[in-house]
């Protein structure tokens, strides 16, 4: 499966690896990280992007892909009379992943009479997929005002100061209600949780769940969803939100995915926890994220009136599997530099510090693999570098990564590599959405009254970029806040009649535009025929 | 055949033959085949549990299972997914429960059904000693299911195939959980950093990061000291 050319590198990365043992690559200083993204991050290539026409951000750029969307007219028509409401409720959150599932706990608790729907099934979000960790300011050396630091450095000084120090503040809060609902950290014996820098942190404050903390984290709480015996519908996505004559958010128009029949939920508040755009495959790149992560939320509320901040940002992780084939744009946990591994090019030598930002290190391996054409080249000519995951074992000792590292280990046993003894090739994928939906530190959307969003579908919470561990700690310090703060507006909101007409007047102005040939949201991405 | 074509092999989707590329894994050959998942389909890398999927391959009379998105396709294989099992599940509240085999007996009473068949291990896709696991559960070892059980994506192969009819990842989770809240030790420097946080102690440095410009805040940032 290895081509000779392949082997022929693999022999050197391994030839120099005792010697690389003790060779630390110099951070960037903070003018060549600055170049470095310039040159050559896909953010700031002139064809990956394009100001969108219509609505609250006309004028704004941002990536094709989403832009497409935003243009495209609503995928209900708006004209067709909706059926009555199936139900009316104090809070209807819609998404059912981690941010969905924090917030649902969070109002019942509170008293409210709460629907969770989501489009596939409970727990099937990003949040399960996310393996490297969680950060808390939890230790004795650390405390919520270095991490607002390293939050805001990693986020380009952009981020809405408000939203990191809800941020850093809760997170904790949130790791203790982890606890105290039975998450399984991994733990000194003496309960003192581990924890490990991630990148761009200046603390030690990754804590972990082996390396399923995402899977761990999402199992819990949708155990004790289940055990609170919260109201939810699997396989119902939202296609629109219905708004009243003031422009109040009061519930969503859903479908049941599989008969396709539309359904109405009434609802004093709404939350958006629907995830990002990973599907979309900006700028072409594979992805990370989970089957689902279409934008839908996205769509919704921006036809509702909401804006979008820092859209024009997206994360690309800097390692992705670029090799075997079938497991192409899977992530490879920052975790594992996280213990040891360099990345080094085809000539077996480093060419940045491993724990650079994501946007860093991911500019430096596109780098690496194009102008200087030191990345290695796979069957089907895929460049990329080398993630030197022995290192871990001679570092950390024998037997660390089957340890640490479970899930990655065995995903690429399962395709005939041994991470522990080979290094593994890698290039960016397509991970994550910086931007979202504008909120305050309640999770209330800034131009629509009645509605919140929680997770990755907000933003301003990471800038331009989002450090490692800081999406687990959102979903759930969001997810939570927007929760508890539906709950207290449910028992005063007085929505009016609720309707399309925001959907209307969003697909006339599309029309007038010559655009909107195209429906949104999509629901999921269209990979029938393909191989 | 050009060098540069690729090869094509033949898989049976629920009985129906279909010609695929080789390589591909068994979700992308049911999409190439035309399929566009509903079920079967989540996280596409490994961790959801959505894609269990039951084939054999020709001429072999073992039934084999595999997660769609990790399983290469096979030429001959007979496939079909098991995208939902209606599997019996225990309500609890965590609060209210003692860490010992009486709680898990009670809350799953068939677990001493068990007949030691081993037909969960075998069918385990992420390679658990699913029977080992349940071994440890009917001896009240709350910590060893909790260690054992933990790369379990709860994908429900096992209770699928068990003839006990044990639902043995409902049982890992409430046993995981129980380790959790009682017997692993609590994280006490956390229970001291949420009580300086609740107590406001934190508050005064938050606001003043928060009060300063950008470029004040970058000035901090680049300064600021890296625990090595």
């Amino acid at each position: 499966m290895y081509t000779p050319s392949m082997l022929e590198s693999m022999a050197k990365v391994s030839a120099n690896r005792s010697h690389r043992l003790q060779e630390k690559h110099p951070r960037l200083a903070p003018a060549e990280k600055d170049s470095l993204l310039r040159a050559f991050h896909p953010d700031f290539r002139a064809d990956t992007q394009r100001p969108v026409q219509v609505g609250p951000n006309a004028g704004d750029r941002m990536p094709h892909e989403l832009v497409d969307l935003l243009e495209a007219s609503s995928a209900v028509d708006p004209e067709v009379p909706l059926p009555s409401p199936s139900c009316h409720v104090d809070v209807l959150i819609i998404g059912g992943g981690g941010a969905g599932a924090a917030a649902a706990l969070t109002a019942q608790e509170l008293g409210a009479r709460v629907l969770l729907v989501t489009k596939l099934r409970l727990g099937d979000a990003n949040t399960v997929m996310a393996q490297g960790g969680i950060q808390a300011a939890s230790k004795a050396n650390d405390s919520p005002a270095i991490h607002y630091l390293d939050v805001f450095g990693g986020g380009g000084f952009v981020n809405k100061p408000e939203l990191v120090q809800a941020l850093t503040q809760d997170a904790p809060l949130c790791l203790q209600w982890l606890e105290d609902l039975g998450c399984m950290f991994s733990k000194e014996r003496d309960g003192t949780l581990l924890s490990i820098h991630g990148g761009g942190t200046s603390r030690k404050r990754m804590h972990f769940a082996r390396d399923y903390t995402g899977a761990e984290i999402m199992r819990t709480l949708r155990d004790e969803l289940l055990n609170q015996k919260v109201p939810y519908i699997e396989f119902c996505p939202a296609l629109e939100l219905l708004l009243d004559e003031k422009g109040r958010c009061g519930g969503a128009v859903l479908q049941n995915f599989e008969t396709g029949r539309p359904m109405v939920v009434q609802a004093q508040a709404t939350i958006l926890a629907t995830g990002g755009f990973g599907r979309l495959h900006v700028s072409g790149f594979p992805t990370t994220n989970h089957y689902g992560a279409t934008a839908d939320g996205l769509v919704m509320a921006y036809r509702a009136g909401a804006r979008l901040v820092a859209m024009d940002a997206t994360q690309f992780h800097p390692t992705g599997v670029a090799h075997p084939e079938q497991m192409l744009g899977q992530l490879v946990t920052e975790k594992v530099r996280s213990i040891g591994a360099q990345l080094v090019n085809v000539e077996g030598e480093q060419f940045v510090f491993p724990l650079e930002t994501r946007d860093a290190v991911s500019a430096a391996i596109i780098r690496e693999c194009t102008e200087r054409g030191r990345g290695a080249v796979t069957p089907t000519g895929q460049a990329g570098v080398w993630l030197d995951s022995p290192m871990i074992e001679l570092i950390q000792g024998a037997g660390t990564i089957r340890r640490e590292l479970p899930a990655m280990w065995r995903q690429y046993d399962r395709f005939g590599i041994d991470m522990t003894k080979e290094p593994i090739l890698i290039y960016p994928t397509l991970h994550y959405q910086n931007g979202g939906i504008d909120i305050d530190e309640h999770g209330r959307s800034i131009q629509v009254p009645g509605l919140y969003v929680a997770g990755e579908a907000a933003g301003g919470i990471h800038g331009r970029n989002r450090l490692m561990g800081n999406s687990l700690l959102d979903i759930l310090v969001f997810g939570r806040r927007a929760g508890r703060h539906a709950a207290q507006h449910a028992v005063t909101a007085e929505p009016g009649a609720l309707s399309l007409a925001h959907v209307a007047r969003c697909n006339r102005e599309v029309a007038a535009a010559g655009l909107g040939q195209t429906k949104a949201p999509i629901l999921l991405p269209d990979y029938v025929g393909r191989s | 055949m050009t060098p540069s074509e690729p090869e094509v092999i033949t898989i049976h989707i629920m009985g129906k033959a279909y010609q695929v590329p080789r390589g591909l894994t068994i979700m992308r050959a049911l999409e190439y085949a035309g399929y566009r998942l509903l079920r079967g389909a989540g996280c596409r890398g490994g961790f959801c549990g959505a894609c269990g999927t039951v084939y054999r391959t020709a001429g072999d009379y073992r039934l084999k299972v595999g997660l769609a998105c990790q399983t290469v396709a096979e030429p001959g294989m007979y496939l079909t997914q098991i995208p939902f099992f209606p599997a019996n599940r225990a309500q609890y509240r965590l609060e209210q429960l003692k860490p010992n085999l009486a709680t898990l007996v009670r809350l799953y009473p068939e677990l001493p059904r068990c007949v030691g068949c081993n037909s969960c291990t075998k069918v385990c896709p992420q390679e658990l000693d699913v029977m080992d696991i349940m071994a440890r559960a009917m001896r009240g070892d709350i910590a060893g299911v909790a260690d054992r059980s933990f790369d379990c994506i709860m994908c429900g192969l096992c209770a699928s195939r068990c003839p006990a009819e044990e639902v043995q990842y409902y049982v890992a989770i409430l046993a995981r959980r129980l380790y959790s809240r009682y017997l692993a030790p609590p994280a006490r420097h956390l229970t001291a950093r949420v009580r300086e946080i609740q107590e406001g102690h934190c508050d005064a440095e938050l606001s003043e990061l928060a009060a300063l410009s950008p470029a004040q805040l970058k000035q901090k940032y680049d300064a600021r000291d890296i625990e090595v």
